[in-house]
């Protein structure tokens, strides 16, 4: 799977659990940048997008992770 | 909504709760609104999402108090202004095994153990105690899933300072409350741990990072589960199976097998499964649940089958077996008006997906569960909790011969030409009488589950019906109606409030159940309010209309009973204020002493 490949999926994710079409993410987004996207909404997300790639985060991942691009990057090494 | 139903997608519902939600709300439906205060010992926000959803599926509007993070304790015993100002209609304490304070260490004595039990119980029992004076409202606690890890093995069991021993303990202390209390009700999270197994259900990552009490997947069934006692105190219960036969009740088609050739009993691995089917459905009956068959055959071949000498259910245990070539929507809403309950509190049961449709489509509300295959089919329709039992009353018992009994006065009924020599035929006799603490439990169960003939759909938790018959400004009657056929039990209730300024009483409440139409109980009722309206010094009594989805047949019941309608009038009592649209005042003068308007019951 592509890093582009990834992004494409991780968007339907993104709009499924925030319920926004419009949302697009990229390396740089973080949780300032999506509307609702506060600490009870990232177990949420989180849950979510380990369904969608079949993997899970260790918890030192979910605690340290900073913005999209390092979770595609945990996701890119975990389904590789 | 089908992905709120058994078996729904857990993960499905946790990604797209928002949609769904937006979807529930778009629907158009009237829903009733319920104020929930959810006191909890962990993080409580994922399953006060979900709870939401399954709430307004089943046609309740909720909003909720949530205590600040593990607050439950503090909320529970010192009545913050927020929570007091809130008026919770229910209180759910969301506590798992995390939040007991008291377990024993290990090595710890018998004696220690017992200490700590009590004092973990006396703890919680305080907290129940002080929420229930202070709230009158009902009450859900969790009770106690097992502890992820045993240090002891399997001995945890047994030693007296073994934590699953301790659970066991806690939570029988915890049933046995719930027995002897009314409006508390026991959230049975041990089971649905296990059930849902407790490896996956406990994932200590949940707890270590959002302090969880559960995993994330396993909320969906958290929430499920607890709608469904929500939904049962509010009465919104299912009441009745609507079953296919063949292929449902048993194996293969009767009209072209004949019953020798049906699987049903212990000779097969399929037999078995269906005969478990029938003793599942034969159990529901013992609880209460009416059964029925729909089914497309000949009525003589479908006898033919439940007379199977190795089959559970025999045709007696029916109240009413449609099998004919009618559309079973058709069938069903013919079978809901004999037995005088509405076509939504039925559960249609069939393994055809194309009856199945048809019936969905055409009896809104009714539940069409898809039932899957055979060995699939008691799970399929027991997970969904459509007869969620919160008290198991005597009338519970006894429902399915009642309404034996009254398909059995509607064929005497038949050879009577005149009504009333029917009537005097029946040798009804009453118990007409106030509140009794025996019956506060099926006192309310009937506010929670009587919509038809209700005029102001009152609903009473044990609490309220206990509050009422306690106070000296209130009226309350319950009737019992016996008559050559059975006892039905407790059929109609009345409250009323005493204004004693202006000599009015006003009834808050005035219901009586379908089963009973036309005997004249109304009459009955209405005689015995009378006297003690007159007996309080009370000159008139004032009746209030609320409309509902369901209680149309009711709209003019006070004109029938001589009432004047008082047009244009709007002064509802204090605790009437939410009177929808197109209500109606009522009012009767019973000044005068008048002669008694029932002649055929013995009082």
């Amino acid at each position: 799977m592509t890093r582009e490949e990834i992004y494409a999926d991780l968007n339907d994710v993104f709009r499924d659990v925030f319920d926004d079409e419009s949302i697009t993410v990229n390396d740089e987004t973080t949780s300032d940048d999506v509307e609702d996207w506060d600490s009870l909404e990232h177990i949420n997300l989180i849950a979510a997008v380990e369904q969608q790639f079949g993997i899970k985060f260790n918890m030192g991942q979910i605690v340290t992770m900073k913005n999209v691009g390092e979770m595609v990057n945990i996701i890119e090494a975990a389904i590789k | 909504m089908n992905s709120l139903e058994y078996p729904f997608d857990g993960e499905y519902v946790l990604k797209k709760s928002k949609a769904i939600k937006r979807e529930l709300l778009a629907d158009g439906a009237k829903r009733t609104p319920k104020k929930i205060a959810v006191l909890g010992g962990s993080t409580t926000h994922d399953y006060i999402r979900i709870l939401e959803l399954f709430l307004l599926n089943y046609g309740i509007e909720p909003s909720f108090y949530e205590s600040e993070y593990a607050q439950y304790y503090q909320d529970a015993m010192f009545d913050p202004d927020e929570l007091v100002s809130f008026a919770p209609d229910l209180i759910y304490v969301h506590t798992g095994y995390r939040n007991i304070e008291n377990l024993p260490s290990p090595g710890a004595s018998m004696e220690e153990a017992e200490a700590l039990l009590d004092a973990e119980f006396g703890r919680l029992e305080a907290m129940w105690e002080h929420l229930a004076g202070k709230y009158r409202c009902p009450i859900i606690q969790n009770n106690f899933e097992y502890p992820y890890y045993r240090v002891m093995g399997n001995h945890e069991a047994v030693d007296p300072s073994g934590t699953v021993r301790f659970v066991n303990r806690l939570n029988l202390k915890l049933a046995d409350y719930g027995l002897s209390h009314v409006g508390f009700y026991v959230h049975d999270v041990n089971y649905l741990s296990a059930s849902y197994g407790l490896d996956r259900w406990s994932d200590p990552a949940f707890w270590n990072m959002y302090k969880y009490m559960c995993s994330m997947q396993a909320i969906p069934e958290f929430a499920f589960s607890l709608s469904h006692i929500c939904k049962a105190i509010w009465g919104l219960n299912k009441k009745a199976f609507a079953l296919d036969l063949d292929n449902t009740l048993w194996g293969g088609i009767v009209g072209d097998d004949g019953p020798e050739g049906l699987e049903i009993g212990q000779e097969t691995a399929v037999a078995e499964t269906y005969a478990e089917f029938q003793e599942y459905l034969k159990k529901q009956k013992a609880i209460g649940v009416l059964l029925n068959v729909d089914s497309k055959n000949e009525e003589a071949n479908a006898l033919a089958g439940l007379n199977h000498p190795s089959g559970i259910l025999r045709p007696d245990d029916f109240i009413e077996i449609r099998a004919n070539w009618e559309p079973k929507d058709r069938n069903l809403v013919d079978i809901a008006s004999s037995i005088n309950i509405m076509p939504d509190a039925f559960v249609f049961v069939d393994d055809n997906p194309a009856e199945r449709m048809i019936v969905a489509d055409q009896v809104p509300g009714a539940a069409v569960p898809d039932i899957g295959k055979p060995e699939e089919y008691v799970r399929r329709i027991d997970k969904n909790g459509y007869f969620e039992v919160i008290g198991l009353s005597d009338d519970d018992r006894k429902r399915n011969s009642m309404y034996k009994a009254n398909a059995e006065r509607a064929h005497a009924q038949s050879s009577y030409a005149d009504y009333h020599d029917y009537l005097m035929s029946l040798e009804m006799s009453a118990v007409i009488a106030p509140f009794e603490p025996t019956y506060y439990g099926r006192i309310s169960q009937l506010t929670g589950k009587s919509n038809q003939f209700n005029l102001t759909t009152l609903r009473c938790s044990e609490a309220d019906v206990k509050r009422f018959a306690d106070s000296e400004d209130y009226v309350t009657l319950y009737g019992q109606l016996s008559d050559r056929f059975g006892d039905n039990g407790i059929v109609s209730l009345l409250i009323g409030h005493k204004d004693a300024e202006h000599g009015i009483l006003h009834m808050d409440l005035w219901l009586m159940s379908c089963r009973v139409l036309k005997r004249d109980m109304e009459y009955a009722m209405l005689d015995a309010i009378i006297g003690k309206a007159r007996d309080a010094g009370m000159t008139r009594i004032r009746g209030y209309y609320y409309p509902t989805a369901k209680n149309g047949m009711v709209r003019e019941f006070y004109k029938t009973m001589g009432f004047t309608l008082l047009e244009g009038c709007t002064e509802w009592p204090a605790d009437h204020l939410d009177a929808p649209e197109g209500s109606t005042i009522w009012e009767l003068d019973v000044s005068i002493q008048r002669e008694p308007l029932n002649t055929v019951i013995k009082v």
